[in-house]
């Protein structure tokens, strides 16, 4: 059951970045570069998908619990550190490199382009690595 | 349970593969979709959008949409630090290297 539920909403998520532009990396590349064939149009859908969240943030945090699920799941950390800022940092520099992000990127799969098919399996090889790396500083590093 | 949890998120995961199918369908138009063809580019952009993604805790939706509609200041510091770089890499590819 819940996974329709989820089903339906990834369906909805996607249809959204397919529409709006997001799932098209020349599309974003062109929204990236500021200083050439800048297309501001994705400033937008950003700008409004943070509208609609914020809106809807507030509608769901007035209730006691989910409508589906146990209890919310609300990131804890608070900490803006070394590696907040590095990987946001590397994830920049390879989303103007390709143009794609992770979600649209998973909308783009069955389109078949072969840049997709190299860029998807480098991205979870990508994330195991984060991972592992994430895992062995826990290992050798004390708790806290 | 824990195995009934990872089927769940699958069809997340299914959702989004499926989207453009949907959309093809409801227009009755394919979708415009232009991916760059360089391999060995796309294979160094993958690899750095899922290391960063994982090891920044979020990516453009989870720390751009998300975070930074609940109003998150770590999300914020991620946003404007991702936002920042990809417009560096975009300028020096198309504008520097590329120019």
């Amino acid at each position: 059951m819940s996974f329709l539920r989820n089903l339906g909403l990834g369906l909805l998520f996607g249809i959204g970045l397919v529409v709006s532009g997001m799932s098209d990396p020349a599309k974003v590349l062109n929204f990236l570069d500021l200083f050439g064939t800048w297309d501001p149009s994705l400033a937008f859908v950003i700008g409004g998908a943070v509208v609609v969240a914020f809106f809807g943030y507030r509608v769901v945090f007035a209730r006691t619990g989910p409508i589906a699920g146990d209890r919310f799941h609300i990131p804890a950390k608070e900490a803006i550190d070394g590696r907040l800022v590095a990987g946001a940092a590397l994830f920049g520099i390879g989303w103007g490199l390709g143009g794609f992000c992770p979600g649209p990127a998973l909308t783009a799969l069955g389109l078949g382009a072969p840049g997709t098919f190299a860029f998807i399996p480098a991205m979870f090889l990508g994330m195991w690595a984060a991972r592992l790396l994430a895992e062995s500083g826990a290992r050798t590093r004390p708790a806290g | 349970m824990a195995r009934r949890r990872v089927l769940s998120r699958l069809g997340f995961v299914v959702g989004l593969v499926a989207a453009p199918f949907a959309m093809q369908a409801l227009t009755g138009e394919p979708v415009a979709q232009s991916v760059s063809g360089n391999i060995p580019l796309m294979v160094a952009s993958g690899l750095l959008v899922g290391f960063g993604a994982a090891r920044g805790g979020g990516c453009t939706s989870g720390h751009g949409v998300c975070g930074l509609s609940r109003l998150s200041t770590r999300s914020l510091v991620a946003t404007i630090t991702f936002m920042a770089t990809a417009f560096v890499t975009v300028f020096l590819v198309r504008h520097v290297i590329g120019g």
